[in-house]
Order: C-alpha cells, then sequence, then structure tokens
C-alpha cells in the first residue's frame, strides 16, 4: 500500500481505537521476515521492544533504489514499521534523505510516535534508514 | 485514618488529565511525583534565602546553610541514623554506589576478595562491582533468588565466606517488590567480617527505616524517589567506615587545608561533597521527608498493604495475567505479562487511557532475563495511589486485552 491511500484509510477512523486496532492490523500482515534475519546485524538500538530493518538494494532502469524489510516482537511498532517500510521502501537514497516523516506522521495522527523520548523507536528507525541509504 | 482524597489535595499534577483521562500514575517506582510543599519549598528558598552554602559569611549564606544543615538533620532522622555526620549529598543512588566502589573498594578490596549482591540487583548495584572485578581482580559472587522472587536464606549463606568484602543488596526490589530481610543478612555478613550495602532506592519509598537496628553500614536512596526532587540523593556511611575512606570526587568545599603541595582533607560529609552541591534539593528533600514522616509510617505502610492486596487480586481475576514476583512479603510494585503481549503494547494502550506505567528491562536487565523475559510491564503504588487509580488500571487492562 502506498503511504497516500494509507493516510486516507486513517483519515476514516475518528477514535484512537479504531487508529490502533488497524494499526496492529497492518504490523499483522507485514511479511514475514526470515528467521535468520532476526540477528544483532539488523536490530535497531534505541527501542524499548526489538526492532530489526533489512535494506536491500536493487537496480531499476540505470537507478539504484532501496527496498526495506522489517519486523518487531511488539505489535503496535509492527504496526509502525508497516508504515515506515511504506514511507521509504523502493526509493532512491536522495529520495530517502528528503522525505520528511514528521509531517507525514502528523497527517496519520500519530504523531505521539514522534516523542523524543523514542520510546518506540521511530526516530531510532528513520536514523537507520537514513543511515543506509548514505552508505549504501 | 488515611484519607486519601485529602492526601491527593497535596499533589497538583494528580489533577492534570491525560489524554483527556484523569492521571492514573502507576510509575512511583521509577520517580514519585511532588507534594505542593516540597515545590513551594524550591520557590521559597529561590524567592527569599538563596546563595552559596559554606561559603560566605553574610546573612544569606548563613541561613541557606542553616536550611541545607537541617535537611540534613532530617534525613538523618528518617533513617534513624547516629549523626548527621553520617549522611552524605549525592547526585542519586547511583552516584552512591559509584561513591562506596570508588573510596572504599578502590582502596580496600584486593585480589581474589568477594563482593556478594542478589540476582535482584539494579544496574546501579551491579556495574560499579563489575568494573572494579575487572580492575582490582575481585571476585563479583551473586547469591539465586526463587522463581517466585522470594528470598532463599540458604543461597546467601552458600555464597558468603570469609573472602566476602562487601555485601551489597537491595532492601526491596524495583522489579519483583521482594523484600529482603536486611537486618538479619548484615548480622551474617559482620559474622564473617564482610560489611554491607543496602540500596533502599524502593524500601525508603514504602516503610521505616533504621540504619541503627539494621547495622548496616552503607546505605543509599534517591530524592526523587522519596517525593523529593530530582538531582540529589542520599549515602549513608557508619561514621567508622567514611573515616577510613578516600575523596570521591576533589576540587572545593571538601579539603580542610591546601598549600599547592599538599591537601589534607576535611571530616565526613564534607569530604565526599565536593563542588557546589544541589543546595535546593536538598533542601527540598528535608521537606519530602518531614511530609512522609508526618503522614506517619504506621498509616502510610497500611494503606500502601490494603492497595498491594486489592491491587493484587484484581489483577488476578484478569484471564492470563500473571504477576511476576510474588515474594509474601513484597512491597508496591506488580511487574506482570499479559497473554504474552508485548510489554510496550500494553503501556500504549494503557497511556491512552491515561495510565502510566513502566516498561522494559527497569536498569535489572540480568533479572529481567532471569525471569524470562526480554521486557516487563510494571505498575508501582505511592502514597497517593487510591483505589481509582487500581480500578482504572484494572479497566485499561482488560482494554488492552480487547485489542489481542
Ligand atoms: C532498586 C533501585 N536501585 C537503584 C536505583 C537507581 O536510582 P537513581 O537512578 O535515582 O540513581 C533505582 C531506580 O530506578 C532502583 O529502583
Amino acid at each position: 500500500m502506498d503511504i497516500q491511500e494509507l493516510i486516507e484509510n486513517f483519515e476514516l477512523f475518528d477514535d484512537w481505537e479504531d487508529k490502533y486496532r488497524y494499526l496492529i492490523d497492518l504490523g499483522e500482515h507485514l511479511p514475514q521476515l526470515p528467521p535468520a534475519l532476526h540477528s544483532e546485524e539488523w536490530k535497531v538500538s534505541g527501542c524499548q521492544s526489538q526492532v530489526w530493518l533489512v535494506p536491500d538494494v536493487i537496480e531499476e532502469a540505470g537507478k539504484k533504489l532501496i527496498n526495506f524489510r522489517g519486523d518487531s516482537d511488539a505489535a503496535i511498532v509492527k504496526g509502525i514499521i508497516a508504515i515506515v517500510l511504506s514511507i521509504f521502501t523502493h526509493k532512491t537514497p536522495q529520495q530517502i534523505k528528503e522525505i520528511e516523516v514528521e509531517n507525514i506522521f502528523a497527517k496519520l495522527g500519530l504523531s505521539e510516535h514522534l516523542s523524543p523520548s523514542r520510546r518506540n523507536g521511530l526516530g531510532a528507525m528513520t536514523e537507520k534508514i537514513r543511515y543506509y541509504a548514505s552508505i549504501l | 485514618m488515611y484519607d486519601i482524597n485529602e492526601i491527593r489535595k497535596d499533589f497538583p499534577i494528580l489533577n492534570i488529565q491525560i489524554n483527556g483521562k484523569p492521571n492514573t500514575f502507576l510509575d512511583t517506582a521509577a520517580s514519585a511525583q511532588k507534594p505542593q510543599c516540597v515545590i513551594d519549598t524550591l520557590v521559597r528558598v529561590y524567592s527569599g534565602t538563596y546563595a552559596n552554602v559554606h561559603r560566605g559569611s553574610y546573612y544569606l549564606s548563613e541561613q541557606i546553610t542553616g536550611l541545607y544543615e537541617q535537611a540534613r538533620e532530617i534525613i538523618k532522622t528518617f533513617i534513624n541514623a547516629a549523626s548527621s555526620h553520617e549522611i552524605i549529598y549525592t547526585r542519586n543512588a547511583t552516584e552512591a554506589f559509584n561513591l562506596i566502589a570508588y573510596s572504599w573498594g578502590r582502596n580496600f578490596l584486593k585480589t581474589g576478595d568477594e563482593v556478594l549482591i542478589s540476582e535482584a540487583e539494579h544496574h546501579a548495584n551491579l556495574i560499579p562491582w563489575q568494573i572494579l572485578r575487572d580492575e582490582l581482580g575481585i571476585k563479583l559472587k551473586i547469591f539465586k533468588i526463587a522463581n517466585d522472587g522470594s528470598y532463599i536464606e540458604d543461597e546467601y549463606l552458600k555464597l558468603l565466606n570469609e573472602k566476602t568484602k562487601l555485601v551489597s543488596v537491595t532492601a526491596m526490589s524495583n522489579v519483583l517488590g521482594t523484600v529482603f530481610p536486611i537486618k538479619k543478612m548484615v548480622s551474617q555478613a559482620h559474622k564473617v567480617g564482610a560489611l554491607f550495602a543496602v540500596d533502599a532506592c524502593q524500601y525508603a519509598v514504602h516503610r521505616q527505616i533504621d540504619v541503627q537496628d539494621w547495622d548496616c553500614d552503607f546505605l543509599a536512596f534517591s530524592g526523587h524517589k522519596t517525593y523529593g526532587p530530582s538531582g540529589v540523593g542520599v549515602l549513608y556511611g557508619k561514621m567508622s567506615v567514611l573515616e577510613q575512606m578516600l575523596p570521591y570526587q576533589v576540587g572545593g568545599d571538601m579539603v580542610d587545608t591546601v598549600s599547592f603541595e599538599h591537601t589534607t582533607y576535611a571530616l565526613p560529609p564534607s569530604r565526599f561533597e565536593a563542588g557546589t552541591p544541589a543546595i535546593v534539593d536538598a533542601i527540598a528533600l528535608g521537606s519530602a521527608l518531614k511530609y512522609m514522616m508526618n503522614i506517619g509510617w504506621a498509616r502510610l505502610e497500611a494503606h500502601e498493604q490494603d492497595l498491594i492486596v486489592y491491587a493484587s487480586q484484581q489483577l488476578q481475576e484478569i484471564a492470563g495475567l500473571k504477576i511476576i514476583g510474588t515474594a509474601p512479603d513484597k512491597g508496591g510494585v506488580f511487574s506482570f505479562d499479559l497473554n504474552g503481549i508485548h510489554a510496550q503494547d500494553v503501556a500504549f494502550i494503557l497511556d491512552k487511557e491515561g495510565v502510566s506505567i513502566r516498561t522494559g528491562h527497569h536498569c535489572a536487565e540480568p533479572l529481567v532475563k532471569r525471569m524470562g523475559y526480554n521486557s516487563l510491564a510494571r505498575a508501582s503504588i505511592g502514597l497517593y495511589t487510591s483505589r481509582e487509580d487500581i480500578d482504572r488500571f484494572i479497566q485499561a487492562l482488560y482494554k488492552v486485552s480487547s485489542f489481542f
């Protein structure tokens, strides 16, 4: 699902419960990350739950694009990962650098996940994605 | 009679709303909310009596030094120390343990000596000893607790021997609530010639301490957990032990005489209080402890005991909820697992309902792992917690269950 579609879906909910149920649902539908990739190497530190992000570089029409896969042991964070992936996956490193996640999460009505305590690691995930974009 | 509604009026923050819901604050074990008298003291001292302490010979400096030393007297009374000279101001309990490790450990421990702690220790009472182990070649011994979090005397005695030079144990676990029988443990440690340090961070919030009755050699707690400001903590040390220790940090305010060639150190506690301290915070800590003592230990403990029983019953009725830490003698912390739902998911949804709890490893990672978890949810109570708080918490937990 692309991010525009997600924003439209989130606009349909007027209470937090429905929003969170949908978020959890998004997480449940995230493609499985193979167990071997649940390793220290792909772990994002700075999250209260365990979070893994795996970048895959591909070439398309002579352009370098990065796809991401991800997982978490916590359900709501897994939903957040699903959103993060739909924001960042299949983009060029330059596009990744320019995306403003804050705006998107505000539009989704999930701004509380931007809190600087990084309790859910959204900040840490974004940093890690930008880091991969800068080195790959 | 304990009028919880009157008590709650003393804590302005309890009136705020969180996500449009009443503030149900169940994270007192991490840091307590502050009564108005503590907030007033901070404002009053900064507005009317502020200067540096122990320095100037002018009115304000004398006034504030008086208040600062009075607070030390209050702390002395709070833990029943023999003298206020045995009360050292620190930043928090973490600094207190680092001070013991540095000023006592580095001077008195040698290769082959043993430091004994429990499995239930906070990182603050673990990492300083790991560092000494690696630097000095001492051994760090860790005695086991039971699966329900209970203390097992045999496990303690098994590791206590003539090589043990220091036992350092929490009086109440911040994860499991387990209360350790400190008095008896101290006397057993002294029999083999070991000193005993008590981590009273949690215990000090809930129960009366008597360091002379316990006969412990050190005891530490943090002001921010006992309803006082953050930035100030306490290390108690027996004078006979403190006298033999070298300074922790060096600089101003901790010396007797200084020349460019040589320095003689001041007597305790000044020896361990280099530099300008958290002056006003220390004074306000005095107000907080006075507030607790004015309520009275018997009433405070009875109120909390009632809540512990009430909360335990309610929690046990929730399908799939398991309380982690069910020692017969436990304080007001409830770590729990709800149907294997990740602690963070539990906390996110509770937060939406205005209920604040802690998640993660609670700075006691080896303990949480030992109990079989990567992350635990924990609710904890304080003297202002009401039955309504528990009810809202329980309702919110049912809501969590409905999501998964
Ligand atoms: C049992 C115990 N020991 C030590 C500490 C450390 O306290 P502080 O962070 O105030 O130094 C805590 C606080 O979480 C605690 O609960």
